[in-house]
């Protein structure tokens, strides 16, 4: 069982066989199933991103509170339009994210990835570099196994929980994620893999948990949006050959070690950051009913 | 290492909006029913931590009552739980609490009826992974991943071996066990997370084994 980043790439290499690959490999030992059936419990969660996705670029679905809903098809529109400065492939990502974090906050159905209000990035890259990339199904199932191999060495050596260790544990760990997965099915290397995440993730820390009124909306929903475009920015310089000059097991400790120093404010408790700003407070006192919090 | 399957990572499925205030919570309170074994007549719900400042705005509040109905995380009932409690006669209180606790992400369950009552702490503990710490007074660490078995004997000596002999006789594999007393000699409780499931005559033996007072099953 790798228990980091660095035995991960060692196992892919000497093996001769993709990230993706040792993670299959890990699972069929872990649970004891064949590997037909590993890899169609995966599709399944495929199944479910797909649809998430769909229904948000669709419906235009709004949330209970009415604080999201409706980006990602305004995005859809814009990138028609043909006018986007960031590119298409970046922006339909940022729109499938948000797609995923809409339906999400509105109490739809989605997979988590590694967690709900992180649920947006990992499918928001995939479903966009379907276009540009032209992917198998298996080598979209392929994907989640290497976004889920980085995401595991992150889960056991730092944190995936808001509450834990802010929202750098949470969009910042996808965002890595993601990043990974993208150099695999673009072609590249293990090592480029583990470099991507890196450049992702040292981009994210820090990154505090803040939610408005406590819900998984804002700014969840747009550090979504960004997360994904950090993931496609970090593939690409992976892929061009770039390095981190920090190895991806000592990024992941650092995110931990910030997570830990983290207020509690700053950590899902709604009580620090964008929660407590005036229009914060407003909109926590307008959804609950309840007078403003003077704090 | 807490995480021992990528579906821990990516998943699980579920109802939104996050992963440990939702799906998290609906585990932790389907493990309390689970340990009840069946439908109970009231529920105190206790929030700790993030837990108690976010509830609301999380669904934690409906996701565990969904739970203690016996929903899983993707089950759309989860979102009409308390009105669906309601129907049943299940009468529901919850509590805001201060307490600090180790965990940001914490809820004590109590659920009862004519019969007995239970009390089960349980933590969220990221990404829908919920481990049980607490159960009725006794510290213990439940993962959930795997069938485990549940068993509150007398303190006394081959009360352990008795209950591990009987398992080897099934041919059930042990993955990990736990025992935890509260004073020497007095009652005390083993926690046996197994390979396979475990069906009900192996349980019903348990039982009759002398100094076992009482074994519960949680599968997977």
């Amino acid at each position: 069982m790798f228990r980091n980043v660095s035995e991960l790439v060692e196992l892919a290499i000497s093996k001769n066989i993709p990230i993706s690959e040792v993670m299959i490999t890990q699972e069929m030992e872990v649970k004891g199933w064949t590997k037909e059936a590993i890899i169609e419990q995966m599709a399944k969660s495929l199944d479910v991103m797909e649809q998430a996705v769909e229904r948000g670029l669709k419906e235009g679905i709004k949330s209970h509170s009415g604080l999201t809903g409706g980006d990602a098809v305004l995005l859809q529109k814009y990138i028609a339009s043909g006018k986007s400065l960031a590119g298409e492939t970046v922006l339909d990502a940022v729109s499938k994210a948000v797609a995923t974090n809409e339906v999400n906050a509105a109490m739809g159905t989605i997979c988590a990835t590694p967690t709900a209000g992180s649920a947006g990035v990992v499918p928001g890259t995939l479903f966009a570099l379907r276009e540009k990339l032209k992917p198998t199904r298996d080598e979209m199932v392929r994907f989640l196994f290497t976004s889920g191999a980085f995401g595991f060495v992150v889960a056991n050596n730092a944190s995936i929980s808001g509450a834990a260790g802010g929202c750098q544990a949470e969009v910042g760990s996808a965002s890595g994620m993601a990043s990974a997965a993208i150099v695999e099915l673009a072609g590249g290397n293990p090592e480029q893999s583990a470099h991507a995440m890196a450049i992702a993730l040292k981009n994210m820390l820090g990154l505090v948990c803040d939610p408005v009124a406590g819900l998984v909306e804002v700014p969840c929903v747009k550090r979504n949006a960004i997360g994904a475009s950090i993931a496609i920015t970090a593939a690409d310089m992976a892929l061009a050959g770039i390095e981190s000059r920090i190895p991806c097991d000592e990024v992941i400790d650092a995110m931990y070690k910030i997570g830990e120093s983290m207020p509690t404010a700053l950590k899902e408790t709604a009580q620090g950051g964008l929660a407590a700003t005036p229009t914060g407070r407003e909109l926590e006192a307008k959804i609950y009913g309840i007078p403003l919090r003077k704090k | 290492m807490k995480y021992k399957s990528v579906f821990d990572i990516i998943g699980p499925i579920m109802i939104g909006p996050s992963s440990s205030h939702t799906a998290g919570a609906a585990r932790i309170g389907r493990i309390a029913r689970s340990l009840f074994g069946r439908k109970p007549k009231w529920a105190v719900i206790s929030f700790y931590g993030s837990f108690a400042k976010t509830y609301r705005g999380h669904g934690t509040d409906v996701a565990i009552v969904g739970g203690i109905l016996d929903f899983d995380t993707f089950d759309s009932r989860i979102r009409e739980s308390i009105k669906i409690a309601k129907q049943e006669g299940i009468k529901i209180r919850m509590v805001e609490e201060d307490a600090l606790t180790d965990h940001p992400n914490t809820a004590k369950i109590q659920l009862g009826d004519d019969q007995g009552e239970l009390e089960v702490v349980g933590i969220s503990i990221g990404g829908g992974k919920v481990e049980v710490i607490e159960l009725n007074g006794f510290v213990l660490r439940l993962s959930g991943n795997q069938p485990a078995l549940l068993v509150v004997h007398n303190d006394r000596y081959g009360a352990i071996a008795s209950v591990a002999n009987l398992l080897a006789k099934h041919e059930i594999n042990v993955g990990h066990m736990e025992v935890g007393r509260k004073e020497k000699g007095s009652e005390a409780l083993m926690t046996i997370e197994v390979d396979q499931n475990l069906e009900d005559p192996v349980i019903k033996e348990i039982e009759q084994l002398p100094y076992i007072i009482k074994a519960t099953r949680i599968h997977d």
